[in-house]
């Protein structure tokens, strides 16, 4: 059952990165880090994408922003908050004009800290949530099976 | 004959086409000085699409790419029994034309963009297409495929100048760039992901299933050129496509993507000055078998 482990998609957002993280994200897609390898793409697409990686605080701008792209994509999906300001808020955690982490908008399932994160904390997050992508796949499957049963 | 080509357009085709896909992207990688993934990586994509939820914006979207899916494996089908070669060009046009009206489904401006550029693609290599196939008959006195590969010499010979137009018009048929306008397998995000922007899940793998017998399709078609009777003919032939699509994947990484304007003037200039220059020497010389 590695059908989804092996071509992990993804779908990069900014919500409110210094640019830090996100040139850290792109790194990973150069010929130093090269995530293809792994089958990984970067698609812009959120209905193609499997694995939603999010860069930055959450603030009441993007907040809806971030939702929708989280609804558009399909099951089974994983959330990777890459860098601190999207784990917790980091620095603009006590600012008042951001509401904190993105487990403020949306469930997030990997935490990836760093101020930059590094590129190789990316990769193993997004290694990380691919085990996870797997269970998720599990429990859909057994969800239709069970749909079908009754 | 008639068993194993069936089952090789039927089966063997999307198989090779799936190894072509994986090595095309293989080659792109290190022609981008990446390690790349592995060949089998289109097959782990289809897998995965194929296991995805799969939702729709539009439910008769899923229904015009079956029928997209459909026709294209009929015109493999048909290429690889040996049959009507304006049949198969046919054939193949009305299962592109199904994928437009896919894209065009949804109503998302980025999938309605992308369906008008296809348009505006088919329209660039359709002249050249016909012509081929007129060539093909003149050089070989039938359409029918089988008939063509019996030939006592390769087509090439008569159709040197049809060969490079044609080889100029697969660029824009594999949507590959500098023609890749209306969508792209690579990270160009300027229209998200162009005709397929709403598709997903089982839709999406149907598309995929679909380029991997349209790519074996379109090298059959650059092997009819250089096909003559008996197994050396049957070898020069493959590896002609095969070095044709090598060609392809070089020139997709070594261009930027054009404007519709000018795949569609260059398509039509060439489709005029090498596609008739080609067939009125034939026809004036009396060349023709």
């Amino acid at each position: 059952m590695s059908h989804s482990s092996k071509s992990p998609w993804l779908i990069h957002y900014d919500a409110s990165s210094c640019n830090g993280c996100d040139i850290e994200v792109l790194a990973c897609l150069t010929p130093m880090y090269d995530v293809e390898r792994f089958g990984i793409i970067n698609t812009g697409n959120p209905k193609h994408a499997d694995i939603f990686l999010v860069t930055g605080s959450v603030n009441d701008q993007n907040i809806k922003v971030v939702q929708q792209i989280y609804e558009q994509m399909r099951e089974p999906k994983v959330v990777i908050a890459c860098g601190v300001c999207a784990c917790s808020g980091g620095i603009f955690k006590e600012c008042y004009n951001t509401l904190g982490g993105v487990d403020m908008a949306i469930p997030v399932d990997v935490y990836a800290p760093g101020c930059a994160v590094r590129p190789e904390a990316i990769i193993d997050a997004v290694v990380k949530g691919l085990g996870i992508l797997e269970q998720k796949r599990a429990a859909l499957d057994a969800a239709k099976s069970k749909k079908k049963e009754a | 004959m008639f068993i194993p080509m069936l089952i090789f357009g039927l089966i063997c085709a999307p198989i090779l086409g799936c190894l072509l896909a994986g090595v095309d992207r293989k080659i792109t990688a290190r022609m981008q000085g990446r390690v790349g993934p592995s060949i089998l990586q289109p097959y782990y994509d289809f897998r995965k699409l194929l296991g995805k939820d799969t939702g729709h914006t539009n439910r008769t979207e899923s229904v015009y790419i079956f029928m997209y899916l459909l026709f294209v494996v009929i015109a493999t089908v048909l290429f690889f029994l040996g049959g009507n070669f304006l049949l198969v060009v046919f054939v193949l046009t009305l299962g592109v034309l199904f994928f437009i009206l896919a894209a065009y489904a949804p109503g998302s401006p980025y999938a309605s963009i992308g369906a008008n550029r296809e348009i505006l693609a088919v329209m660039a290599y359709e002249p050249m297409v016909l012509l081929v196939a007129a060539g093909l008959y003149l050089a070989t006195g039938t359409f029918d495929v089988v008939a063509m590969t019996q030939a006592s010499k390769p087509a090439i010979i008569m159709l040197p100048l049809l060969f490079l137009g044609f080889i100029y018009v697969l660029t824009i048929k594999l949507r590959k760039s500098p023609f890749d306008l209306s969508m792209s397998h690579h990270a160009h995000q300027e229209l998200v992901r162009g005709m397929t922007t709403e598709m997903n899940g089982q839709t999406l793998a149907m598309v995929e299933l679909a380029h991997w017998y349209e790519s074996i399709l379109y090298l059959g078609w650059v092997a009819l050129f250089v096909i003559w009777k008996g197994w050396v003919g049957l070898i020069v032939a493959l590896l002609v496509a095969a070095l044709v699509y090598f060609l392809e994947i070089l020139v997709d990484n070594n261009f930027a993507r054009m404007k519709w304007q000018f795949a569609l003037k260059s398509s039509w200039w060439l489709a005029l000055i090498l596609g008739l220059l080609n067939l009125g020497v034939i026809l004036l010389l009396g060349l023709a078998l």
